[in-house]
């Protein structure tokens, strides 16, 4: 196809993705003096035209219509559970909501913005120190990040000052310094603001939970909980907790997103340049195939254009960067049967179950109340916390009330107690009770990476450019099962605390299989991940293609295995750490920057 | 009604009175007494005759005027779907609708070559045809207990309507009939904020930076939908 596209005047960098990590690399590129060009495949958007009020919070069109959402009917993914199936294609949006358009998953977020745990980068060392290497069940590719939390440190701390975000410390400098999370390591500066008040059901949380013996801390959130500016100059407006965050822009100008806290200022970077509706197809070699020499994309007017670029950086969601990696033929397809090769391997998802909980009819539990990253969870049977030698599985989960605002379809589909009927008087008495009364407690849980669970090519089905779909083959495994009941029953113990008048706790079943038509969650990981063995990984731990090394991949799909935190904050803090090293290494000496 | 307290939600709806004023007033008392407000004349731009009966009928069943709130046809649920089905989402423009069509385990998602539009269309002539064979009468023709039956049926997935299972039918209709309910009322549905109103859910107010940590505190006002309209 590069033979007949239309070669364009070439630039230092293209970037393949207009989220979260797109628009850090851009920014870093261009502080650097680098030209830069960023390809989005979906439309552009702004807070100003997306998050207008009132007509932008429309539950209908936002989370039922998919507005901010990708274009299925486009391009999608095909999905089965093991490799003796046929994988069918995702033909509706259901278990995960990938984005698409400018500020890309960044826009429709929620804002739970984390920093991740130090011994999940190191998950495999911290196991076979702690339990001995048979402890790891046959199967699983546990890995090392080859990263440390003191090496990201500081890029976490850049990331939550960009972002704005809302939280507590516990220890900043290795001293005690607040009411925050007991687990979580020294950070070398406060949250930028101050934590977003409880709502009514994260109170009651966080009394129960302490009461149950847990140690409850306030989720980090990237919704402003004061006014703030951030080291870029641009404004941010407090959060008036009015529940339209996941699936919205935020018309506040409260939850950060690539739109509000970064884009206002490269679009006014001159070495910067945006196109949206330009759907990249593939990544160009030169002949020695180890050098890129820019990608070929599909314009918005439906021509095939090559943008040759002394650096490619892919900053697409988690498996379109993998996608894009196949296509074009950077780094060893992944093969399952002997476990060799890298893109496509460690395909991981999260563990997300959530449990409902009853209260007297006489409190009303105001659900449509809400930040999107505000609540209150306890870490005590997440990552490393707890002692897993008694236990037999590797992972955990945080748990926590997360009340983003439930909107009222969604409070219809939730219905009533298990048994309700879906319909009739019945039902809306349940759902009434249930909208009204009731609070949900999620255990948002680690995956673990499998040998045969893996991403490929689909020998069948196409997109709308005629090019393959990735194929997802994935189950859940007894190890994350058997850890998310263990660690639900614990939300039982916090409901009792609260006195409440029913609980329905919800467990991932032996034997069922992933369902595609849940919702689930968005927080897909892994393919091609990161690390210090180009055996078992696809990116060096600067997030630079081993075998093409101005190819920089940034996303989730650089996680060796599944974390029980929301990605963002990991992903925005590997995003700084790669330009970092970009910046002040790959640019003077171009290169592999690991041996 | 135990659990629910009609009480209760009469106290909460004399206080929304209060405030909102006369357009709560006729959704207030046609659900508090439980009685089925008559569907405003609406022609229907997409549905047949024999389907709109279909579609008002079956709507009356899902969400049945009780003493908890109006019911689907005094919230405009047909009207709302019928207008649906002249969007691109009714036409399957969302949906990755490339051959071939494989049909698979029920947990790798929806794999039949309709749209919305045509699982309507084809489902409603099946759910006809089935009461017609059973009971000699197409579905809207029959008692109340008989169609609930019959819908139980089809949510069941006992049925097949040519080559639509009919679960994937009422799966279908039954996510449009709580959108319908529930939805802004700018798209056809949610008459008078009458779901939003039962629900207790305020719409587009948005903004709750003093109520958020009045814990317990009833929120004192009534439903506003994105034009304005109160309840």
């Amino acid at each position: 196809m590069s033979d007949e596209a239309r070669r364009l005047k070439p630039v230092d960098v293209v970037v393949v993705g207009g989220g979260w990590a797109g628009s850090i690399m851009a920014k870093e590129m261009t502080e650097a003096g680098r030209s830069v060009v960023m390809l989005e495949r979906g439309p552009d958007r702004s807070t100003a035209a997306d998050g207008a009020y009132p007509a932008s919070i429309d539950e209908l069109e936002a989370n039922f219509r998919y507005k901010l959402f990708q274009d299925l009917s486009k391009n999608t993914v095909t999905i089965r559970n093991n490799a003796n199936q046929t994988a069918l294609p995702y033909r509706r949006m259901a278990a995960f909501l990938p984005g698409e358009g400018v500020g890309g998953a960044g826009l429709h977020w929620s804002g739970v913005h984390f920093r991740i745990p130090p011994d999940d980068l190191r998950l495999r060392s911290r196991v076979i120190e702690k339990y001995g290497a048979g402890f790891i069940p046959e199967g699983m590719n546990l890995q090392d990040y080859g990263v440390t939390y003191e090496e990201l440190e500081p890029f976490f701390d850049k990331a939550e000052k960009v972002f704005g975000t809302a939280g507590e410390a516990y220890k900043v400098n290795n001293e005690v310094v607040g009411q925050g999370n007991v687990f979580s390591p020294s950070r070398s500066d406060h949250f930028p603001l101050p934590p977003l008040k409880d709502v009514y059901t994260a109170h009651l949380f966080r009394k129960a939970a302490t009461e149950a013996g847990f140690h409850p801390y306030s989720l980090p959130a990237a919704n402003a909980s004061q006014q703030y500016t951030n080291p870029y100059g641009v404004q941010m407006g407090p959060c008036n907790f009015c529940g339209y965050c996941s699936g919205y822009a935020c018309y506040m100008y409260s939850k950060a997103s690539p739109n509000v806290n970064i884009l206002p200022v490269l679009r006014r970077h001159p070495l910067f340049e945006l196109r949206p509706d330009c759907h990249v197809l593939k990544v160009e070699r030169d002949s020695t195939g180890t050098r890129a020499t820019g990608v070929t994309y599909t314009d918005a007017d439906g021509k095939v254009v090559t943008q040759p670029a002394e650096m490619v950086i892919l900053t697409a969601f988690q498996f379109h960067n993998v996608r894009l990696m196949l296509l074009s033929g950077i780094g060893k397809p992944y093969d399952p049967v002997r476990n060799e090769g890298v893109v496509g391997r460690n395909f991981v998802y999260q563990n997300v179950t959530t449990s409902t909980v009853w209260l007297d009819p006489k409190v009303e539990t105001n659900q449509y109340i809400g930040a999107g990253g505000g609540g209150v969870a306890f870490d005590d049977f997440n990552s490393e916390n707890f002692d897993h030698g008694p236990l037999g599985f590797v992972g955990g989960s945080p748990v926590w009330v997360n009340q983003a605002g439930v909107k009222a379809i969604a409070g219809a589909h939730a219905g009533g107690p298990p048994g309700t009927p879906r319909w009739g008087s019945a039902w809306k008495a349940g759902m009434i009770d249930t909208y009204r009364h009731s609070l949900r407690i999620d255990a948002h849980g680690a995956n673990m990476a499998y040998r045969d669970v893996y991403l490929d090519l689909d020998p069948t089905w196409k997109d709308a450019y005629g090019q393959p779909l990735l194929r997802m083959t994935f189950d859940w495994k007894d190890n994350d099962i058997r850890m998310n009941r263990y660690v639900v029953d614990k939300i039982g113990d916090v409901a009792k605390a609260m006195g409440a008048r029913d609980v329905h706790l919800t467990k991932r079943e032996f034997g069922s299989p992933f369902d595609t038509r849940q919702y689930q969650t968005t927080h897909l990981g892994g393919g091609a991940v990161m690390g210090t063995d180009p055996q078992t990984s696809a990116l060096n731990r600067y997030m630079q293609s081993w075998d093409v090394h101005n190819v920089f991949v940034i996303g989730a799909n650089a996680f060796p295995q599944g974390t029980g935190y929301n990605p963002t904050g990991m992903v925005a803090a590997l995003a700084y750490w790669a330009a970092h090293h970009i910046r002040t290494t790959y640019l003077a000496h171009p290169g592999p920057l690991a041996g | 009604m135990g659990i629910n307290g009609s009480g209760f939600i009469s106290s909460r709806r004399r206080f929304m009175r209060g405030l909102a004023g006369v357009a709560a007033c006729s959704t207030v008392s046609a659900s508090g007494a439980g009685a089925a407000a008559p569907p405003r004349p609406y022609t229907p731009v997409f549905f047949n005759a024999a389907e709109w009966d279909f579609l008002l009928a079956a709507c009356d069943r899902l969400i049945p005027a009780d003493a908890n709130g109006p019911g689907a046809l005094a919230l405009d649920v047909p009207r709302f779907i019928d207008q649906q089905m002249t969007t691109p989402y009714a036409q399957g423009a969302q949906w990755y609708m490339a051959a071939p069509f494989v049909q698979g385990p029920d947990n790798l998602g929806y794999q039949l070559p309709y749209p919305p539009r045509e699982l309507y269309q084809r489902g409603i002539v099946g759910m006809n045809a089935h009461a017609t064979t059973r009971h000699a009468r197409p579905f809207a023709a029959l008692a109340p207990d008989v169609q609930d039956d019959l819908l139980r049926a089809a949510e069941g997935g006992k049925l097949m309507f040519g080559d639509v299972p009919s679960a994937a039918f009422f799966d279908q209709l039954l996510a449009n009939v709580m959108e319908g309910a529930f939805s802004d009322p700018i798209h056809g549905g949610n008459t008078a904020l009458g779901g939003w109103a039962m629900l207790g859910f305020p719409g587009a107010r948005a903004d709750f930076m003093d109520w958020v940590d009045r814990y317990g505190a009833h929120y004192p006002l009534g439903s506003v939908s994105i034009t304005g309209e109160t309840a």
